[in-house]
């Protein structure tokens, strides 16, 4: 299994002319998956330690303590390669 | 009981007659049979069909496919700004090509009431007919059909406290005995007969609504919207409004008293509208504010709520959307507002 099929349950695509995808990570794994992302993106901005706003190659996304994170201006293919280095 | 249910939704919509109501899966498939049996048969080139910007997908899509077969005309009628209809384009673009209105009861993004009873009566008076979307009406207000005099009403189960797959057509008698089946099958036919010199089956339709409803039906689904609608008028219809009114009321004051960096699409004046309110936060994407609430466990609706064209008249990307029903209160209204200053923070 790969660390994204370990990590997260589900991958879809919002709709709106601002594309972007949201990614819900498995709901037992996601503080495991939480600090994993911490580890390796930087953190730019946090609020009541809900969200946190973080960049990983460049790639600036949000992610929220319930676990959904969401990700603009990528596609599914990008993000799955940049959520396979994040969740390694 | 599937029969009972049928009465049960009959009466609950004044309609005149039990044979006046289809079941369907929903409001979707509801209004594609209308496109798909009506008027593909009804409709011809040169033909029209009014249809208001501010459609959900639904009552938009079915229109657009049946014309790309038949080549009959779609026109667009005006939103106002705020979110309201524009009557008088819609009134306008009558004439004696139109077939068909098409309009929303109450809009799934703005949450506004259209007078449906006064675009059936001008359809009427030239010879066209009318179809209501009602699945944000049927919910959350008293509709009668025969009052509103619309030909086709459309609503579904899962939004009035009745499970997902369930939905019912309303069409008055004399249109659906003349239509032909939507789908063909099981139940919708009286005698399916091989004729040998012929090497064809002569087929026999069953009674209108029957004649609709192909294969076996959706029978628990109809059963637990009858016991939904049962619910719903041990409230009282007019009460499920009057409370929603009061949440909408009370939600628009204490919001624009709160909030600095929230802006509300549409109109917020309570007498037009149910409990629907469309939002953005300045600064960020509706998403985003909908992932910050759902930390918080209060769920609401972001993105187009597949009502793209009503958009591009707000000129939105997206919005945020909260709905209230009969289950929530001010104290949530509260705790909503609440987290709304914290995103405001972000």
């Amino acid at each position: 299994m790969s660390a994204v099929e370990d990590y997260v349950a589900r991958i879809e695509e919002t709709c709106g002319e601002e594309k972007g995808v949201i990614v819900t990570l498995k709901y037992d794994k996601k503080d495991e998956a939480l600090a994993k992302i911490r580890n390796k993106a930087q953190l730019k901005k946090s609020l009541s330690g809900i969200i946190f706003e973080f960049v990983f190659r460049g790639i600036s996304f949000r992610v929220f303590s319930s676990g959904k994170a969401i990700f603009k201006g990528i596609n599914k293919e990008a993000l799955h390669d940049i959520l396979a280095a994040l969740l390694l | 009981m599937y029969e009972n249910a049928r009465e049960k939704i009959a009466k609950f919509i004044n309609a005149k007659d039990a044979t006046e109501i289809i079941f369907v899966r929903n409001t979707t498939e509801a209004i594609n049979l209308v496109a798909y049996s009506w008027g593909l048969r009804n409709l011809k080139k040169g033909d029209e069909v009014l249809v208001s910007l501010m459609e959900h997908h639904s009552n938009i899509v079915p229109w657009e496919l049946t014309s790309k077969i038949n080549g009959f005309t779609i026109k667009y009628t005006k939103v106002n700004n705020d979110g309201t209809l524009n009557y008088e384009d819609f009134e306008s673009k009558f004439s004696s090509k139109t077939k068909i209105a098409c309009l929303s009861h109450v809009s799934n993004v703005s949450g506004v009431i259209n007078d449906v009873k006064r675009i059936a009566k001008v359809a009427h008076e030239h010879g066209a007919l009318m179809l209501v979307d009602g699945a944000q009406s049927v919910p959350h207000m008293p509709v009668d059909v025969r009052d509103l005099n619309v030909d086709f009403l459309a609503f579904s189960g899962h939004k009035m406290l009745g499970p997902t797959g369930i939905g019912a057509l309303y069409g008055k008698k004399t249109l659906l005995e003349k239509m032909e089946p939507f789908q063909g099958g099981g139940e919708m036919i009286k005698e399916v007969s091989y004729n040998q010199k012929t090497g064809r089956c002569g087929i026999d339709w069953n009674d209108t609504p029957w004649k609709f409803e192909a294969g076996t039906p959706n029978i628990c689904g109809s059963v637990a919207l009858m016991e939904a609608i049962k619910y719903l008028e041990n409230i009282d219809m007019d009460e499920v409004l009057k409370h929603e009114k009061m949440l909408t009321e009370y939600a628009v004051k204490t919001m624009q008293r709160c909030c600095t960096k929230l802006v509300l699409y549409g109109t917020s004046d309570p007498s037009l509208k149910c409990g629907i309110m469309p939002f953005g936060i300045v600064g960020l994407s509706s998403h985003d504010v909908a992932l910050f609430l759902d930390n918080y466990g209060i769920m609401i609706r972001s993105g187009f709520h597949c009502a793209q064209p009503l958009h591009q008249v707000f000129k939105l990307q997206s919005s945020a959307r909260a709905s209230f029903y009969i289950y929530n209160t001010r104290e949530e209204i509260d705790r909503f507002i609440e987290v709304l200053k914290e995103i405001e923070q972000v």
